[in-house]
């Protein structure tokens, strides 16, 4: 894993492109009115029923108001057809903050020159073409300075790179050759060095041009939830449609026969226009809401699945653990002073830039007061570099040699020496194995002696603060945590028993991923997981959603649903929090919706009725002044909801981490009781002001 | 004893019969929808009709079935009463109009038995018997089939088969409503109702009159009437007729019967989806209209206003005087919420606010209780769109008992609820708009729109109870109310039958910490606020124009 590579002191200062943090600009609202009043186009409009019923709803009495005009006519025909473009500026405006976005990303897309290698790598001949001019599998060389034309993978050199322009980081970071680092961005900046790169997209298709299509929501689709909501809300549409067409003959027979007005009215109020309104808006801010964390979901549709995730698999080091073990004791072998093992270890892990060698040196530091020598005193040493083959390191000073490595290496060596390793080191070797940490056998050769064991220093993966609690949410939201890692199960029980995470899957190779992926779906079970390497791109393909960190290879980011650019696989927990919040947020404001139809009804069925019928006026609990100011309340009532809640839709509704019931009681409590009570003092108070509108009153 | 104390421990004897009934009966019916056993005399029924009784259906195919079963039926029937003069036992009957002989062949094979004519004025034994009767048994049964097959959608993964139709209807016949329809038979007939084959006995009276006394096979017809939610009465006055309903015993008898199955279902779901809670979840709600209902009814008709109505322990018009004020009413709650129909008093003459309910109590959309079997996958549907409202609201994509609720559960859910209200609403503002049509209203003004109104909610509803007081032995309205019962029957079980299929072919999602809980008290407030709210939103300018403006002075 290589967040070490990107140690990222984000300074949201210095990256003007991003948005900040789901907040509205009033300013964008005003800069988004004109896009609203051009959605107004019924073929837009028409992709959304309930709206469309109102724009249509506003045209009638556009033309009753013409024909027999009265301030009630105009007051209903213009709240109506501001109903209507409230509705289009709550989707304008999430639009318009994608869009602010895809413009600062449209200037990193400046016309760049590539420098395409002809006949790579028999020979370095290369031609200047533009950017836009490369094709799949061309080489191009980019050095210090330039911009990398093109996504693609590097194929030879390492170089660093600033990737600021997507990721908002401004610390550089590693690119090379060969491994899981490779995919360089087009749009990037190499900063230093010289790599070559073979170019793996095609014009028009890179990443930064998936992004803009993303944030701008051009490629936005509708999700397989917002389709079966829709559907909902058109068949409530329906039904309040016939309840108003048939309602007429029915007044009439009551010798009551009422306006087109006051039908269209009735209808606008009656249908779910709150959440058709902004159901699009919630869609458009929750992707929003992700890239603003840097992660960029290729399709709605993962963000929702997101939020149905039953099981998440995480990559140990680096989510779960710091990326590196350190030491976490010195256990002398029998006979040896703790001291001299502590004064040992730090001696050879002098030269160790490792973290763990680094660990040791500072162990010994707190725990025993041994200042760190410095490089000077140890001038004449020899330093032994840790090898694949040797797999120890260690330092050769005035005569005397010290090693530290892996139990068995050690071991040997000591062995060959024609020294001895006591009983009580394996054992002090096993204690540690099987507490799931690592050991590293210290050993000494004084001069012409047997080498002898001084005793095990105890490494230790460490887990992450706050993990735990983090696992326990989950486990309250009903997710089951999986650890995925390479160490052997006694170490991965330890640690998975440490974490708190519920199960874990030790050794595992790529096929091992593959195979628990394939059995958690076959229960039914939507799956997560993040990865970055070559290998790991089927498993981001088989999982509903694999977000693939953006240091990662080209192939992890094709195959994954979801980029981050952070490339933190802690995020995938926040990614589950978005896609419920998102849910949660359609769910909550239709329930709001339905549940205002009960005080509008209150208001206006009266005014409609109470002159042939007075006994209809009790109905009238809020005691509207008169039946033309009762349906005016209640119809810019339900225009000004629409802008009152333009910014929950784009903020999503508070989520807390919790079970269904609580989060059920919670949300019903909110926007099903206040959602019933609301109207009621919204349209008494609108009522209170239009009483004094002439011909209202 | 007061009628309001003998109103009350009706009630409570009435909750602990159906109490104690829910487990045996609901497990008895959940074990014959799922056995593979065959009783021989089914084996033999399925060799003569050609069926293989161990194959099961794709939902087209079963919905296929019900329809070519049902349309079948409407022809034997249609064909036996027009030719009932020309058969035995027509007791000299009159031919009946062909609109007439349309509507009744459509009204009892939707289980609605709406009656334009009158029992013992139109009819002879015959088509009682082999036509009305056999209906009232297959009809009821179709409506417990169609919600085997949905529940089947529940516990059945990734398969396209619902079940088999012509198993499931010939074992609810002959294993449920023959025995329970035998047994209470022969207890009506022990507390007084007829069962001969007499035609009419012409008597004189004290007074020097003549009176013209029928006869007829009345108790055999009776108990499925009211087991099978049916209620087309052998009299034209139905349950209030002495020789239909001549005691209180009866009366409170044939409450619990028409109330029994429908109550005892929601166990059988729990029991076949393999979870008792959410039977115990469903009943609730049911259980909850129902009391609510039954006491509010109790309460507008108990109302003491007037010398007459004080003198008489409240609204006593078109009540039977050997039932009284709460029986009445409980009949009337409990006949309207099951889409049963038959009724012990005249809903026309009930206060503005309890015959209001009693069309409330339709609208609803007949499930609390409901009908047999109609009236669990009514409540079922509106489950769905609780729980895809609420699912949301925990941040999943809805799902109920491990299936998904996607775009196409919702289509047909959606579509389900469409249905009634616009053929209740639809049919009722046509007939207002038609001049000739409101004439045949006994009444003006509001309680006259009531009539309207109650007519087509009753028929699009499949209740068959009538509020009277329009005449609608018309061709317009036996063609219209007819159109009104097939629709109202036959449309809805389409889309419960393809979401059955749609569901079935599902893998389920395993239940966790973050599924949404669909048997705790929350979920049931939740699903009644839904039932209360969807429907309450719909109707509430319709009700508003009748009973509330008749009832609010």
């Amino acid at each position: 894993m290589s967040t070490t590579l990107t140690p990222a002191p984000v300074d949201h200062s210095t990256t003007p492109h991003r948005v900040s943090g789901g907040l509205l600009d009033p300013k964008l609202i005003v800069k988004s009115l004109p896009d609203a009043v051009k959605k107004l186009d019924p073929r837009v409009m028409v992709k959304n029923p309930v709206m469309f019923v109102v724009e249509v709803g506003s045209v009638v009495t556009t033309v009753s108001a013409i024909a027999d005009p009265s301030v009630f006519a105009w007051a209903i025909t213009v709240w109506l057809w501001l109903t209507t473009i409230f509705a289009n500026l709550a989707e304008a405006v999430a639009e318009g903050r994608g869009k602010a976005q895809a413009d600062t990303l449209r200037k990193t897309k400046t016309e760049s020159v590539a420098r395409r290698l002809l006949d790579w790598p028999a020979s370095q001949a290369e031609e200047e073409v533009a950017g836009t001019a490369l094709r799949l599998g061309d080489h191009v060389v980019v050095e210090a300075g330039q911009i990398i034309p093109g996504d693609g993978d590097v194929v030879e050199g390492v170089a660093s790179v600033d990737e600021s322009a997507i990721t908002g980081e401004s610390a550089p970071v590693i690119r090379e050759s060969g491994g899981d680092r490779s995919a360089v961005t087009g749009g990037t900046k190499v900063l230093s060095d010289r790599i070559v790169v073979k170019i793996a997209s095609e014009p028009g298709k890179s990443f930064i041009d998936r992004m803009i299509a993303l944030v701008e929501g051009a490629a936005r689709q509708k999700t397989p939830n917002e389709i079966a909501l829709n559907i909902l809300l058109a068949s409530l549409t329906i039904v309040f449609l016939i309840a108003v067409v048939t309602l007429q003959p029915m007044a009439t027979y009551a010798g009551a026969p009422q306006s087109m007005i006051v039908l269209v009215a009735l209808i606008v109020a009656l249908i779910p226009t709150t959440i058709g309104a902004l159901l699009s808006a919630i869609g458009i801010a929750g992707m929003d809401r992700l890239v603003q964390r840097n992660v960029l979901a290729m399709s709605g549709r993962a963000v929702e699945a997101a939020g149905d995730v039953n099981t998440l698999l995480l990559d140990k080091t680096g989510t779960i653990t710091l990326g590196n073990r350190q030491a976490a004791e010195f256990q002398p072998a029998s006979g040896v002073e703790i001291g001299e093992l502590a004064d040992a270890a730090q001696l050879s892990s002098l030269a160790d830039e490792t973290p763990e060698g680094r660990s040791i040196v500072v162990l010994a530091k707190t725990e025993y007061g041994l200042r760190a020598r410095a490089q000077g005193e140890l001038a004449h040493a020899t330093w032994v570099p840790f090898t694949a083959q040797t797999r120890m390191s260690g330092v050769d000073v005035d005569g005397k040699q010290v090693r530290k490595g892996a139990a068995g290496s050690v071991s040997n060596w000591v062995t060959e020496n024609g020294g001895s390793v006591g009983a009580d080191v394996a054992q002090l070797v096993d204690g540690i194995s099987a507490a799931g940490g690592t050991p590293l056998v210290v050993a000494e050769k004084d001069g012409g002696k047997a080498p002898r064991v001084l005793g095990v220093i105890h490494l230790k993966d460490v887990v992450k603060e706050g993990m735990r609690e983090r696992f326990e949410e989950l486990r309250r939201m009903g997710i089951k945590t999986i650890m995925i890692t390479g160490d052997n199960p006694l170490t991965a029980k330890a640690i998975a028993d440490e974490a708190g995470v519920d199960d874990f899957l030790a050794e595992a190779t790529p096929e091992d991923k593959m195979a628990l992926i394939r059995k958690e779906q076959e229960g039914g079970k939507l799956v997560a997981m993040t990865g970055d390497g070559t290998n790991d791109a089927p498993a981001l393909a088989q999982a509903d959603v694999g977000v693939a960190m953006n240091t990662g290879t080209m192939a992890a980011k094709e195959a994954g649903n979801m980029v981050d650019l952070d490339s933190n696989p802690t995020k995938l927990i926040e990614i589950v929090e978005i896609g419920k919040q998102l849910l949660i947020t359609r769910g909550a404001l239709t329930t709001f919706s339905i549940a205002n139809d009960v005080a509008k009804y209150f208001a206006i069925i009266p005014a409609m009725f109470a002159g042939v019928y007075p006994g209809l006026k009790h109905l009238n609990i809020m005691g509207l002044h008169s039946p033309q100011s009762a349906i005016t309340s209640a119809i810019v009532f339900n225009a000004l909801v629409i802008i009152g809640l333009i910014p929950l839709a784009l903020r999503g509704v508070k989520y807390r981490p919790s079970d269904a019931s609580s989060l059920l009681a919670r949300n019903i409590g909110i926007y099903g009781i206040g959602g019933l009570i609301v109207p009621f003092v919204g349209i008494k108070a609108i009522d209170l002001i239009v009483q004094f509108i002439p011909g209202l009153s | 004893m007061s009628s309001t104390l003998a109103g009350w421990l009706q009630a409570l004897a009435l909750v602990g019969a159906l109490a104690l009934c829910y487990r045996p009966l609901g497990d008895y019916i959940a074990k014959l929808l799922t056995t593979a056993k065959h009783l021989r005399v089914e084996r033999g029924l399925y060799k003569l009709v050609g069926v293989d009784g161990d194959a099961d259906q794709r939902w087209p195919v079963y919905l296929r079935s019900v329809l070519a079963f049902s349309a079948l039926s409407i022809l034997f029937l249609y064909g036996l009463i027009r030719l009932q003069t020309h058969l035995l036992l027509s007791l000299g009957m009159p031919e009946m109009a062909p609109h007439q002989a349309w509507n009744t062949a459509v009204s009892f094979t939707t289980n609605t038995n709406w009656q334009s004519y009158s029992g013992e004025a139109a009819l002879g034994h015959l088509v009682q018997m082999a036509g009305l009767a056999v209906q009232n048994f297959v009809s009821a049964a179709v409506g417990i089939a169609i919600v085997a097959a949905l529940i089947r959608g529940f516990t059945r993964n990734r398969t396209d088969r619902v079940g088999n139709f012509w198993v499931d209807l010939t074992r609810i016949v002959l294993r449920l409503l023959l025995p329970l329809s035998i047994v209470f038979a022969l207890v009506l007939v022990a507390n007084g109702v007829i069962q001969n084959f007499h035609g009419f006995h012409e008597l004189s009276t004290l007074a020097g009159d003549t009176q013209s006394i029928p006869g007829g096979p009345v108790a055999s017809q009776e108990v499925i009437k009211e087991l099978g939610t049916n209620g087309g009465g052998f009299f034209n006055a139905n349950s209030a007729h002495p020789f239909e309903n001549p005691t209180g015993f009866t009366n409170w008898l044939e409450i619990f019967l028409l109330l029994v199955i429908s109550f005892a279902l929601p166990r059988t779901f729990g029991r076949m989806v393999g979870d008792n809670r959410q039977g115990y979840a469903i009943v609730a709600v049911m259980a909850i209209f129902w009391v609510a209902s039954a006491a509010l009814i109790t309460f507008f008709e108990a109302q003491h206003s007037g010398t007459a109505l004080q003198a008489a322990g409240g609204a006593m018009e078109g009540k039977e005087q050997r039932f009284g004020v709460a029986a009445s009413s409980l009949f009337a709650a409990s006949t309207t919420l099951t889409s049963t129909g038959a009724v012990d008093s005249f809903h026309d003459s009930f206060s503005a606010f309890g015959g209001g309910l009693t069309i409330f109590n339709m609208m609803l959309g007949e499930i609390a209780p409901g009908g047999t079997g109609s009236g669990l996958y009514g409540m079922l549907i509106l489950a769905i769109v609780a729980v895809f409202v609420a699912g949301l609201m925990v941040g999943r994509t809805p799902e109920y008992l491990g299936k998904k609720l996607g775009g196409r559960e919702m289509k047909f859910a959606s579509l389900y609820i469409l249905t009634t209200p616009t053929i209740v609403l639809i049919g009722t503002g046509v007939a207002m708009a038609l001049p000739g049509e409101r004439a045949g209203m006994l009444n003006s003004g509001p309680h006259g729109f009531s009539e309207v109104l109650y007519a087509f909610t009753s028929a699009a509803n499949n209740n068959g109870s009538a509020f009277a007081g329009i005449t609608v032995n018309t061709p317009w309205y036996d063609t219209a109310l007819g159109l009104a019962m097939a629709f109202g029957r036959f449309l809805p079980m389409v889309f419960v039958l393809a979401l059955a299929g749609s569901l079935a072919q599902q893998q389920p999602v395993p239940a966790s910490a973050g599924t949404l809980p669909t048997h705790k008290p929350l979920f049931v407030g939740l699903l009644s606020g839904v039932v209360l709210i969807v429907v309450g939103l719909t109707y509430f300018p319709a009700l508003a124009l009748g009973p509330i403006a008749e009832g609010l002075h």
